[in-house]
């Protein structure tokens, strides 16, 4: 009998590991594949512009600087919109509020691959057409100084812009859903006793409900960013796939994921061995934004009496 | 000047609640816009032998999605088969057994770190774990890449929902002298059925329309899936992708458009059949 027991007790503490040795086991894996690479050029590979099949030159920089701005331009978009989303879903009468919240989380279930291809066959011609022509032919913002160099005047439609905007519908309903369950989670007698003293809605969101849920909240711009700097489909589709250090958001661009995606099929010898090294790359960004998370998580809830 | 500034804050109040409603109907507005879409562009190709007949090579005409549906559900179900015994195990040890909480505290950040991997690295592990071994791509190859990806999700809902079950149910059990693992499977989990089994609807619904893992360990055929273990299989997602990217032809784009809303449907019927099936039972935290 207690045999039994001890014994499902190791079954179980077993399947636990997995996850610590699958861990592990990505970080092994791609140090190893991406060895030669890192052999080879160094930490050059990090700063370096190039890429270059035929002459076995491999640079990340182009990927890296993709990756980043479209994450940027995606969080800078839906965060705000998922916050105020997110109030409104909060104070709107249970119906309308219970059929909102479900509308989002549906539209957190879509495919990362069908906003690739709405993104592909709507959105980019949509940009080239109106929005880029509005943007440069209409208000001319390209002849502002500083906006114009960060615009440039391209009109493909396909570019960062277009990557980070397809990015930021994507994550919005994420950031929004997670918002929305904290803010529900404030127990009513703060609210009450906030409008009691006659503040406004949003003077009460703003004192009594961002404060009371601020972990959660970070908690979730966080694992927006995660998401951000992972899609690969969304933005392989829109971003252009051009290998060179974007000049303007309107430009060409690639991503890590995307450049992974994109050539990994015909690639063999050294440069199978920089998309592995691209691969770590992205594996050790999303990392650390794992371990900030969690240690300000950690850090805070102490401080906050609260159990996890 | 008291009246004023009362004004001031009740105009930044409307303000601001204009822009809340003005988010939603943003958000909500894209929803409608993507679904919208798809369902219109995809609608041409709502006839039954799209459905019946396997894809063909690029510019033959006839096409259908039939062998990438039934190897998309091979695949998932694969991933589920290889996934779920051994997520639930390593949810029940981590809210059942407390006698290492360091190490448990460690596996839960472990887990958190694998629900953010990008996808597409799971599919370059899986590449070098069983794609370069075999010297073959496979659908098996694709079920454990999203095996991977399902494993941490499973988990760490089955820790909260039975973490969830009130401890006199375990203690009348065990005071009755029931053992320890009869316990946690007879009362446990069985009165945490509907929280498991959503957890494991919910994270199917999501790795069905993964696409990143699978294009370098299932990849794509045109023939029907017979070798799962063996050959590339078809799959709805990378198919989606080859004809809307790697194609010029409209009829390409339209099968392309089936397929994503056949996906789409597929992915929001689990999700909503789950969801109305199993409302879902709020935290308590």
């Amino acid at each position: 009998m207690l045999k039994t027991d001890s014994l499902f007790k190791t079954l179980c503490l077993a399947a636990a590991a997995l996850t610590a040795l699958l861990t592990l086991g990505f970080f092994v894996q791609l140090i190893l594949s991406s060895m030669p690479v890192w052999r080879e050029s160094g930490l050059h590979f990090l700063i370096s512009c190039e890429w270059d099949p035929a002459e076995q030159k491999f640079g990340a920089l182009p990927s890296i600087a993709g990756t980043l701005i479209t994450t940027f331009i995606a969080v800078i978009l839906a965060v705000p919109l998922a916050f105020a989303a997110a109030l409104f879903i909060t104070d709107a009468r249970p119906a309308i509020g219970t059929v909102l919240g479900h509308a989002i989380d549906l539209l957190a279930a879509i495919p990362s691959v069908i906003y690739g291809m709405f993104g592909l066959f709507v959105l980019a011609p949509v940009m080239q057409d109106h929005v880029q022509p509005f943007l440069i032919g209409t208000l001319k913002l390209n002849h502002v100084p500083l906006l114009g160099r960060l615009l440039g005047s391209e009109t493909s439609g396909f570019g960062l812009l277009t990557a980070g905007l397809i990015l930021s519908i994507m994550i919005l309903p994420y950031i929004c859903a997670i918002m929305r369950d904290v803010f529900i989670m404030t127990p009513p007698v703060l609210k009450e006793s906030a409008f009691g003293i006659g503040c406004t809605r949003w003077e009460t969101a703003k004192d009594i409900i961002v404060p009371f849920g601020i972990r959660s909240i970070l908690g979730g711009i966080f694992l927006g960013i995660g998401r951000a700097l992972g899609e690969t489909m969304a933005v392989l589709f829109v971003i252009g796939n051009v290998m060179k250090f974007p000049e303007n958001l309107f430009s060409g661009a690639t991503t890590i994921a995307g450049t992974i995606a994109n050539n990994f099929a015909e690639a063999d010898g050294m440069q199978k061995s920089a998309l592995f090294a691209l691969g770590l790359i992205l594996l050790f960004m999303s990392f650390c934004i794992q371990v900030i998370s969690q240690s300000y998580l950690k850090m805070t809830s102490s401080g906050r009496g609260e159990k996890k | 000047m008291k009246q004023k500034k009362l004004f001031f804050r009740k105009f930044k109040d409307r303000l601001i609640r204009l822009f809340s409603a003005g988010a939603v109907l943003l958000a909500t507005g894209a929803m409608i816009w993507i679904l919208f879409t798809v369902f219109q562009k995809g609608r041409d190709c709502l006839n039954l032998s799209f459905f019946l007949h396997p894809s063909k090579p690029f510019g033959m005409a006839d096409g259908g999605i039939a062998n990438a549906l039934i190897g998309t559900v091979l695949i998932t179900l694969g991933a589920a088969v290889i996934a779920v015994p051994p997520a639930l195990l390593a949810g029940i040890y981590l809210s059942e057994y407390k006698d290492h909480q360091k190490f448990a505290s460690f596996l839960r950040f472990c887990a958190n770190v694998m629900m953010g991997m990008p996808s597409i690295l799971v599919g370059l592990f899986v590449y070098m774990l069983l794609v370069v071994p075999s010297g073959n791509f496979s659908g098996f190859a694709g079920s454990v890449a999203l095996a991977i990806i399902m494993f941490p999700v499973i988990m760490r809902t089955t820790e909260d929902m039975l973490s969830m079950v009130p401890y006199a149910l375990r203690e009348s059990a065990l005071a009755l002298g029931m053992t320890r693992t009869r316990t946690t499977l007879r009362i446990v989990c069985v009165s945490a059925k509907q929280g498991l089994l959503t957890g494991i609807l919910l994270s199917l619904s999501r790795v069905s329309g993964e696409t990143a893992p699978l294009l370098f360990t299932a990849m794509f055929a045109d023939t029907w899936p017979t070798a799962y273990f063996t050959e590339p299989t078809a799959n709805m997602p990378v198919l989606i992708t080859e004809y809307a990217t790697n194609s010029p032809f409209e009829s390409m784009h339209t099968a392309g458009w089936g397929a994503a809303m056949a996906v789409t449907i597929l992915v929001l019927a689990i999700n909503l059949v789950t969801r109305i099936l199993f409302r879902e039972k709020k935290h308590v935290r």
